[in-house]
């Protein structure tokens, strides 16, 4: 499929686009939404189904009180207002992966409306921007089972002769997140809507209510995008791309959509109001359903639940004990460790900043990021990884100060803090505590035991040293008269003759110091 | 021996099955063979499970032997409206779409029916998915009023209600949506009550107008229907709109019996036009007798109840439209169509046209139109309000009366046949009950004679409060005593032998 | 004229009611009857009415977040059409949503 697009550049030079997310993330609830079927991934297909989330005749749902409390601590995470009062809402429609043929969400009345989420956009080569995104609405449904097709070519929907239905997932707790409208962005609205996507990520983490896992599907963006020829005061027609299940498929599905919306606007043709899908293979979008043509989903008050009411007292003891929140963390981090806005930007775009406060909780000075944004970043980015995940895939572990098993990103981030420990005590330059670094994530054990099993130390022994400096010196003895005559520049040379006698594992200021006693 | 077993009240049984006198066996056989002779004639039950019967009859039997305690019912044999999700029986609901399905579960009060001791004899016809005043909306054929056998039973509890009429069991349950229990019990002459809803959880009864439908007893006897009401209800975490509240002293109030100072209100507008005047006699005679035991008559308004069922019919459908959405041949019950090369939808359309009766069709259409975006609030949102505004109705009237007395239906056991494809004409059968379905309240239908023209029952209908369900048994227990020493019997010994 | 045959079968087409055109003839007319019937609660003056989903108001009726035994695979599926490799199988689906 070949779509005429015009270059990102020149539409939104012409047009300004707007978008809007709307954002479903799978909470981690022990038990599901509306019984008590373990709400985990990954179990053997309908092993995890009971009457009420298998839609049987005559079950009847009864709310987790857990994920209402979620779902009111992600909305008071975001500046939401609380609903005193609201009700769960019948949406129907028939499709198979619905036991119910009816989805329990909310409709008219959500439980949290009218936030916002502060977000900044990192552009390449200009300084960082803030926006502010308001949040339309957080309210709590159900998930659906999932479907794999069968027969055809492909294992995709269309042309499958059959499909086959597991229900493990149907009833998962799931909350919406709704954007308003996010205007102004320009040409910045593709990485704005990541933005947008990342910080709601950090902060549901934060929270604790989600794992958040993309590619698994626990977190789903549907993405509307419109465009308006620059000037206009009205919006254009938006289509709605659904299932954009990464980050950068997030940004590259406002990007397609721009350049496709231009391209047709440009022919004089008219944007159909759509539900359109990203592919992430080739990075476009194509038609789904035309919501011109949309259901009438005939919502209705759920008379098999009663209204929820969260009292007041409630609500204010969920929020005073709310966590710190990512924007709240950054903020502090970069005031106490004296960080400009670019270096504060640097450790953002490379997701090194829990890994830095990690190494700084394990007694490194904020400095210590060096070693995160210079070695660790270099050998994730050749091994197409991230930080993050390169300590995942090293497979480091560590016990803690209390032998708990911590993390791989804890663990990494206390044997760098060793390894900067080391430099600091002189135990290692800095070429050394790249190849000790190396080891680490070879997966050679800790810092100790890498310098011990390579045998990389420093050589601190000075009597090792005067020899090989004693045998540089009866190799060029011109050179050592320069330096008597006061020429100790030319130090250097023999500097460089020990450094490499010792196979770099001298301290070579020391080696000068040596060196220039030893000539005068 | 057997005829005189199945003639007991529950109460009777359960006290001579305790004592010994007779085993739980000999009751359960009794009623098996009862149906065996005469439910080729009603065709009250759609499944009878006598093996299984027999052998929780034998392990009350066993308790029994052993000193322990047999529970309220124990070893009381009782039909089980087919609505009910039951582990050991297929669950149908009348319909096509559901033949032969086997739950895996239990409802609540089937499972608390079995923990009192009772013993399910089978599954009882009903209008399918409940929907119908008659029974002749089963998909398996009507039941017959045991009175006239060309006459239907009510509906929808028809099965039940026939069965207990006919002695085949003496209690049974129902589910009461717009007045599902009350109607067919006042037609076959027999006792039958909707809880206050909430009362009864509703957990594993197959839905079809989640904010109406109530569980509910139907027996011979109001003392018996307050022993089946007592074992059945009470708070079921299962069900988000059952009540956190004890279940009102019911069993007491039947036994108490007695109006003495009650202020009884009758509503003005269930009555006159429209109704039979042989109901009407009967009713009037009703009140004089209530009367004449002390009970202070008042005569009050409720002017909305007028609106009741035109918002029961927008009500009821659009919920039922949503509920019934769920029987697509997908997971469960019939699949038609299914050629290869259908898709999921036409298999859907397919079965959903095959398997779903007229009645059915009516209801889902409708309520489909009603929550139509443009319609919601012309017709499902008014008809809300209407509800609003008939529970300030009895909330006035309560503030004047105790209790509240209307006939239960307008006319007496039609024709089968007679309102087969009139629906309106069906749905006035409704007219009297569908108030307190709408408020939730509680009201309870007891026999109070025949009606003269055509010697078929005629029911009394008696309104509480929500939550004072006690009071309408109280009421009922009255009346049942006073025309039994009035008779000199009790109504249904008036019945014709099957 | 309340509700007209097309209506009709635009709302069995959104119920998933395959209805015959005799049938579908006969449904229409009846419900214009019906319709025309239970119109008559817009008679009712109800401004300021709020209202009624339930009819006895309760609020906050919550579970605990406890795991509860689900039913095995062969329970879930035994009354299925057609099952295989331990899923419902069903017809080809049309569309996503």
């Amino acid at each position: 499929m070949t779509e005429t697009l015009v270059s990102f550049d020149a539409a939104t030079g012409r047009y300004d686009p707007v978008i809007g997310l709307e954002t479903h993330v799978e909470l981690g609830t022990a038990s599901k939404m509306f019984c008590g079927c373990p709400a985990s991934f990954g179990a053997e297909p309908n092993t995890q189904v009971c009457p009420v989330c298998l839609g049987l005749p005559g079950s009847l749902p009864v709310v987790n009180a857990v994920a209402i409390e979620s779902a009111i601590r992600i909305g008071l995470a975001l500046n939401c207002a609380i609903a005193s009062w609201c009700r769960f809402a019948r949406k129907n429609y028939f499709y198979p992966d619905m036991p119910k043929n009816f989805q329990i969400s909310q409709y008219d009345e959500p439980l949290c409306t009218n936030g916002w989420l502060d977000v900044t956009i990192h552009p390449e080569g200009a300084p960082p921007q803030q926006i502010r995104v308001e949040i339309e609405r957080v309210h709590l449904e159900e998930d659906t089972g999932k479907t794999q097709h069968m027969g055809g070519a492909t294992g995709r929907i269309h042309g499958a002769d059959y499909s086959l239905v597991d229900y493990n997932r149907a009833g998962i707790p799931l909350v919406e997140i709704v954007t308003k409208p996010i205007t102004g962005t320009g040409p910045l609205a593709p990485l704005a809507a990541r933005a947008y996507v990342a910080e709601l990520r950090d902060l549901l983490r934060a929270l604790g209510v989600s794992d958040v896992r993309m590619e698994e599907g626990s977190l789903r963006c549907d993405v509307n995008t419109s465009i308006a020829p620059k000037g206009s005061d009205r919006w254009g027609t938006r289509t709605e791309t659904k299932n954009v299940n990464s980050l950068r498929s997030v940004e590259r599905s406002v990007r397609f959509e721009i350049e496709r919306q231009a391209a047709l606007l440009d022919a004089g043709h008219r944007i159909v109001l759509e539900t359109r899908h990203f592919h992430e293979d080739s990075g476009i979008t194509t038609p789904g359903r035309s919501k011109e043509e949309a259901q009438d989903y005939r919502y209705f008050p759920e008379p098999d639940l009663v209204p929820v009411a969260p009292p007041a007292d409630w609500v204010e003891t969920l929020r005073a004990a709310l966590p710190e929140l990512p924007s709240a963390r950054r903020a502090r981090f970069q005031s106490e460790w004296n960080l400009s806005d670019h270096d504060m930007a640097a450790l953002t775009n490379a997701g090194a900043l829990d890994l830095v406060a990690e190494t700084v909780a394990a007694g490194a000075p904020p400095e210590a990021r060096k070693w995160w944004l210079g070695p660790i970043l270099e050998r994730a980015n050749a091994q197409g990884s991230t930080l993050p995940g390169l300590a995942t895939l090293a497979g480091i572990s560590k016990l803690g100060a209390h032998g708990e098993v911590l993390t791989p990103e804890r663990a990494l981030a206390w044997h760098v803090a060793r390894v900067d420990e080391l430099v600091a005590d002189g135990k290692l330059n800095d070429k050394l505590a790249r190849q000790v670094l190396d080891g680490v994530l070879a997966g050679e054990g800790s810092p100790d035991e890498v310098i011990a099993t390579r045998g990389l130390a420093i050589v601190s022994d000075d009597t090792a040293l005067l020899a090989a400096i004693d045998e540089a010196i009866a190799a060029k003895p011109d050179i050592a008269q320069k330096i008597r005559d006061g020429k100790t520049a030319a130090a250097g040379v023999f500097v460089g003759a020990v450094m490499k006698a010792t196979r770099g594992q001298a301290d070579a200021a020391r080696v000068r110091e040596l060196i220039l006693q030893r000539l005068q | 021996m057997t005829a005189g077993l199945t003639s007991m009240t529950a109460a009777e049984m359960a006290a001579a099955i305790a004592s010994g006198e007779v085993s739980a066996v000999e009751v359960t056989q009794a009623h098996l063979d009862r149906i065996a002779a005469v439910d080729g004639q009603v065709h009250a039950f759609l499944h009878v499970a006598a093996g299984q019967a027999l052998a929780a009859a034998r392990a009350v039997d066993a308790k029994r032997a052993a000193g322990d305690a047999l529970g309220l019912l124990g070893g009381v044999p009782i039909a089980v409206k087919d609505v009910f999700a039951t582990a050991d029986m297929p669950t149908t609901c009348g319909s096509r779409i559901l033949d032969g399905w086997q739950p895996p579960y239990e409802s609540t009060v089937t499972g608390r029916l079995r923990a009192a001791g009772a013993i399910p004899l089978g599954k009882t016809n009903m209008d399918e998915f409940a929907m119908g005043s008659s029974t002749e909306n089963s998909a398996f054929g009507p039941s017959h009023n045991p009175w006239d056998l060309t006459r239907v039973p009510g509906g929808s509890s028809g099965g039940s209600s026939a069965a207990v009429a006919a002695f085949e069991a003496p209690l049974a349950t129902g589910t009461d949506t717009g007045g599902s229990i009350r109607q067919p019990a006042a037609v076959c002459g027999i006792v039958g009550v909707k809880p206050t809803y909430g009362g009864s959880s509703r957990y594993g009864v197959v839905a079809f107008a989640s904010s109406l439908d109530t569980p509910g007893p139907l027996a011979r006897t109001v003392l018996d229907a307050a022993l089946l009401h007592e074992a059945m209800s009470g708070h079921d975490p299962c069900d988000s709109t059952s009540i956190d509240a004890p279940v009102p002293p019911v069993v007491a109030a039947a036994r108490q019996a007695d109006v003495e100072g009650m202020r009884i209100g009758v509503v003005t507008e269930l009555g006159g036009e429209g109704y039979e005047p042989g109901v009407l006699a009967r009713f009037s005679e009703a009140v004089e007798l209530l009367e004449s035991l002390g009970a202070k008559i008042v005569e009050v308004s409720c002017p909305h109840f007028a609106y009741a069922l035109p918002a029961y019919y927008l009500i009821a459908p659009s919920e039922c439209s949503s509920n019934l959405a769920r029987f697509d041949a997908m997971r469960y019950g019939l699949r038609s169509g299914d050629d290869g090369t259908r898709s999921a939808e036409e298999v859907m359309s397919i079965t959903r046209g095959e398997g779903f009766g007229a009645e059915v069709k009516r209801r889902i259409i409708l309520g489909a139109y009603a929550l139509s975006s443009g319609y919601y609030d012309a017709y499902y949102g008014k008809a809300q309000q209407v509800r609003t505004l008939v529970i300030r109705d009895f909330d006035a009237a309560f503030g004047q009366a105790d209790v509240l007395i209307s006939p239960s239906t307008p006319t007496t056991a039609f024709k089968i046949g007679e309102r087969a494809d009139d629906p309106m004409a069906m749905y006035l059968a409704d007219l009297c009950t569908i108030p307190s379905d709408l408020a939730g309240n509680a009201a309870l239908s007891v026999p109070c004679g025949l009606a003269p023209e055509n010697g078929l029952p005629v029911g009394l209908q008696i309104m509480a409060p929500v939550l004072a369900d006690d009071r309408t048994y109280r009421v009922g227990a009255a009346v049942e005593a006073a025309l039994h020493d009035r008779w000199g019997h009790p109504l249904l010994a008036e019945a014709p032998e099957l | 004229m309340s509700i007209t045959r097309d209506e009709v079968a635009h709302l069995a087409r959104l119920a998933r009611l395959s209805l015959a055109d005799a049938e579908l003839g006969h449904l229409a007319a009846q419900l214009d009857q019906i319709i025309s019937a239970v119109a008559r609660v817009q008679e009712v003056t109800a401004e300021d009415v709020p209202p009624t989903s339930h009819a006895v108001p309760l609020t906050n009726v919550f579970r605990p977040d406890q795991v509860a035994p689900c039913l095995t695979a062969q329970e879930a599926l035994a009354a299925a059409p057609a099952v295989e490799q331990q899923r419902f199988r069903v017809p080809r689906i049309l569309a996503e949503d």
